[in-house]
């Protein structure tokens, strides 16, 4: 064999490049706190269950002789507008809000995985015509839609009257809407990113040998925009858990008696006069998990491009 | 490129069409019955009466049919009558754009000000406590909920400290320019701080982005004083994808808007949509979401517009 | 020596934007016009001309890359269809200019080597992985290599992988679309003695594409010279470097700075390369060359044998 190698191969181990993007995320000192703070959350939500069990609470006994009541030994933040502990139900609403943003953040997440990467692979008309379907969807007024979509009337698709005023529908019903939703900034981004992809050398390399679509997408063109999907499904998920608490809010999502941290706050106006604490509580949650999970993506950012600077 | 707005304008009408459609099959399955409604308001209602008035208002054809004749009659200007209002859905939804407008186009204002300020602060000395505190702002600005903002400012400036009036466009009495000035402060406030979060890290993400550039340090090697180099040269660059991004999330201030009327008890398009889709009344909340989405898909093309006009290194086709 | 593979009149011509909704002029762009050409069994046979001329267009067509809009291909002597398009893939393969876009940086060396392979169903796992190693040890690489990512490589070691992995099923014909463009000067020559090595070891035949006819010289056979996406002259290199027929050539052979040569002046080409949107008509060299007459702006010439030469072709009306 003649032909020499001159340069040394690179000696630095192979370190993964997973690892490298940890040591940047860790420096990112909010997204560190973040991770922290969604982790007591977390254990927060949870602890829903151990208190149910050691003090025998019933999150939906309504006690209407006891509205309102004041922090006591029985009830540690007081009672809500019907008699029920509030400290057990933010506890269980969180665990319905946060598990309502993670299903319509993946479900509406694969939605636009799927639409974006068809629509950059195979472009042409295909992508032609998802893209003005993308564009008409971007183009509605997102809460008017998802107001019509919540309101909307189970029982005129055919729904038993039970099941449609259920607290199973209800929850179902607004994971879904928000997935159909808000799945369009996602396609965009994965679009774009597939539209690069499919330019570079070792795609065109795999298509001179055969190649096709069944074969490129997986292999090559999903763990290449990995990156930038995990990111924007990070940002999604905020995203996600704001709009269900609004529509909550406004009596179009989870509906009561299942809580959610939206719909604690139904009876605004009478809360800010009567007891302002319960007021506070479940909006400051919310502000407090959507902040860390966009400090975490903010820092997922920074970890998977070096260029931004801090 | 005339061509080219030509071109996006069908396209704009074409996404309108299909919309209107799909929003008036979706009205159909909300529920209520606009008839069931009237008859619970009228006892003496018999059933012919009401197979009679089913056939006037044609809700015994199917729905593709009503929608092409709502259609026909809306090309002409026909856009039907607002049941809970008594009046042309046109005469109650004008008067509320138009509030809604008001409330949009100061908060905009406010918002794009405070983020320029702001952002270029942060931008100036990256990484330093002032960056760190904006964009903490900046975090706080697009996590929080806009109608718990909306609550808490009630809460602390109306409740607690009576600094200003929690709800309404006016006080019975008043009218005045001041009175008005008063209730439009806090939505102005909370729709301000809502949309300024998003806003606040673009201007300093592109300002940083400028001033590194090397048309920007060739400036300032020339001598150019810091202020005239900051103001002029970065300035304009920077305006480029801002200007974009800031057009583009009308859809936000719209969604902010909508909320923060509804809190506030403000007469504009958003309480008015919320309102007629609680209330059954189709016609309003049809013709309502419809003017959102064109207005939505007119900000849009109006920021490409705007995007190819600004950069001229953009080629539009 | 063997016909392998062989262009017939193709044409390929690119659509762009015009059109749409409210009319306006359609914009063809004709990348490549009537180009016949044959690559034996063996050989290398250079595609050379400046950017814009189509050559790089060509060696998507005979990689599968690119479909041409007129004309057809030869493999082995019958005409490309779906039964032999499989066995085309095979033994055709291609090599990239820029060693940094053609890696997959998520893969590991030894699945990008072996991936031609896995794409044609081509053995089992383990024979591939055999097959992988065998393959770096051919381009002068370590064994060690194989477990590493891209990244970990420079410029001209990338382009080493490249061509194992253009080797794996065993090619007939590697389309080498300006491999050492992008290297350093000093590895270029590694390389290029690579690719003179394997070939004669397999008994590969090459299309090297290039813009480079000093590099050309050292390892082609045939040269063919495209302007303006048509051929305008083909020729074994001896003659087309010793003796050039058409014009175009002649210039570009001028042009190329050699030491211990004086400047010709007055020898330039005299303006630019027209777009190919818009070609001229006739003879698409005619504005820009010194023999031109009447007859070059009404009639396209075709390609034929140089006086005196027969193994030469140019597309002049009046070559030497």
């Amino acid at each position: 064999m003649s032909a020499v190698i001159t340069e040394p191969l690179a000696t630095e181990a192979a370190i993964g490049v997973w690892r490298l993007r940890w040591r940047r995320f860790a420096h990112h000192r909010p997204a560190m706190t973040s991770l922290v703070v969604l982790a007591l959350l977390g254990v927060f939500v949870l602890a829903a269950f151990p208190m149910i069990w050691i003090t025998g609470i019933d999150p939906d006994a309504t006690d209407l002789l006891s509205r309102f009541d004041p922090p006591s030994a029985q009830h540690w933040l007081g009672t809500d507008d019907a008699g029920r502990d509030e400290l057990v139900r933010l506890m269980i609403g969180g665990q319905i809000s946060l598990l309502v943003g993670l299903l319509a953040t993946v479900a509406g997440g694969l939605i636009g995985l799927v639409v974006g990467v068809v629509s950059g692979y195979f472009g042409g008309r295909t992508d032609a015509i998802l893209m003005r379907f993308t564009d008409g969807m971007i183009a509605l007024p997102l809460l008017p839609l998802l107001i019509v979509l919540g309101a909307l009337d189970l029982t005129k698709l055919g729904f038993s009257s039970e099941f449609a005023h259920s607290g199973a529908a209800g929850f179902w019903r607004i994971v879904i809407i928000i997935s159909i939703v808000d799945w369009t900034s996602i396609a965009r981004l994965v679009r774009a990113a597939t539209l690069s992809i499919k330019e570079r050398d070792y795609v065109r390399a795999a298509r001179a040998s055969g190649a096709g679509a069944l074969y490129v997408m997986p292999t090559h063109i999903l763990p290449n925009v990995a990156t930038p999907i995990i990111v924007a499904f990070t940002l999604t998920v905020g995203r996600v858990i704001l709009l269900e608490s609004v529509l909550s809010f406004l009596g179009f999502g989870v509906v009561p008696p299942t809580p959610s941290w939206g719909n604690m706050l139904n009876n605004a106006q009478e809360l800010v006069t009567t007891a302002p604490g319960l007021a506070v509580y479940p909006g400051l949650l919310i502000l407090v998990t959507v902040i860390a999970v966009n400090f975490i993506g903010d820092g997922l950012q920074h970890a998977f491009d070096p260029r931004s600077e801090r | 490129m005339t061509r080219y707005i030509l071109n996006r304008m069908l396209q704009a009408l074409l996404v309108l069409l299909v919309m209107s459609v799909v929003i008036y099959s979706l009205i159909g399955l909300m529920p209520g019955d606009p008839l069931d409604l009237m008859i619970a308001s009228n006892p003496g209602a018999t059933p012919e009466v009401v197979a009679h008035l089913r056939a006037i208002y044609g809700l015994d054809q199917p729905l593709m049919l009503r929608y092409w004749h709502w259609l026909l009659a809306a090309l002409t200007g026909d856009l039907g009558y607002s049941r809970t209002h008594s009046q042309p859905v046109l005469e109650v939804l004008l008067p509320a754009l138009w509030q809604t407008c008001k409330l949009m186009i100061i908060s905009f204002v406010v918002s794009v000000i405070l983020s320029f300020v702001l952002g270029i602060i942060a931008a100036l000395r990256p990484g330093g406590w002032a960056d760190g505190l904006i964009n903490l702002v900046a975090f706080a600005g697009i996590s929080v909920p806009v109608f718990w903002l909306a609550l808490m400012m009630i809460l602390i400036f109306a409740v607690k400290l009576h600094w200003f009036p929690a709800s309404g466009v006016s006080s019975i009495g008043d009218g005045g320019l001041l009175d008005q000035g008063r209730h439009l402060v806090m939505p102005v406030i909370t729709l301000a701080l809502a949309t300024t979060g998003g806003f606040i890290r673009y201007v300093r993400a592109s300002m940083i982005e400028v001033l590194r550039m090397d048309h920007v340090r060739t400036a300032r090697a020339k001598g150019a004083s810091r202020s005239r180099v900051v103001l002029i040269h970065a300035f304009r660059n920077a305006l480029i994808p801002v200007v974009t991004v800031m057009a583009l999330s009308f859809g936000v201030l719209f969604n902010g808007a909508l909320l923060t009327e509804t809190m506030f008890a403000q007469p504009g398009m958003g309480k008015m949509i919320y309102d007629a889709i609680l209330g059954n009344d189709f016609n309003l909340a049809l013709t309502g979401l419809l003017f959102a989405t064109l207005v939505t898909l007119l900000s849009n093309l109006a920021a490409d517009i705007a995007y190819g006009w600004l950069d001229p290194r953009i080629a539009v086709s | 020596m063997s016909e392998l593979i062989a262009l017939d009149g193709i044409s390929v011509h690119f659509h762009l934007g015009g059109g749409g909704f409210l009319g306006g002029a359609k914009r063809i762009l004709k990348a490549a016009e009537n180009v016949s050409f044959a690559v034996a069994e063996g050989e290398t046979l250079a595609l050379v001309g400046e950017s814009g001329s189509g050559k790089s267009t060509l060696g998507n067509v005979v990689a599968g890359l690119q479909t041409p809009t007129a004309g057809h291909l030869r493999f082995r002597g019958k005409t490309l269809d779906r039964a032999t398009w499989r066995q085309a893939r095979r033994a055709i393969q291609i090599v990239f200019q820029d060693p940094f876009g053609a890696l997959d940086p998520r893969m590991p060396v030894s699945a990008i080597i072996a991936e031609p392979l896995r794409i044609l169903g081509i053995g089992t796992s383990t024979e591939r992985a055999t097959r992988a190693a065998e393959l770096i040890g051919l381009v002068g690489l370590p064994r060690d290599a194989l477990n590493r990512y891209p990244h970990e490589f420079s410029g001209g070691q990338r382009q080493r992988i490249a061509i194992a992995r253009a080797l794996a099923p065993n090619p007939a014909l590697i389309v080498a679309d300006e491999p050492l463009s992008a290297l350093d000067v000093s590895i270029q020559s590694q390389v290029l003695n690579l690719m003179k090595e394997l070939q004669e070891r397999l008994g590969l035949s090459y299309l090297f594409i290039s813009h480079d006819l000093a590099v050309v010289n050292h390892l082609v056979d045939r040269v063919a010279v495209l302007y303006l996406g048509r051929l305008v002259e083909i020729a074994p290199r001896a003659a087309l470097f010793a003796t050039p027929s058409h014009p175009y050539t002649r210039a570009l052979l001028e042009a190329v700075p050699r030491i211990g040569q004086r400047r010709q002046r007055g020898r330039t080409i005299k303006g630019e390369m027209p777009s190919p949107l818009r070609p001229p008509s006739g003879c698409v060299f005619h504005p820009r060359c010194p023999k031109a007459a009447d007859i070059c702006s009404r009639e396209a010439p075709a390609l034929g044998p140089a006086p005196g030469r027969p193994t030469q072709f140019a597309a002049c009306h009046f070559k030497d």
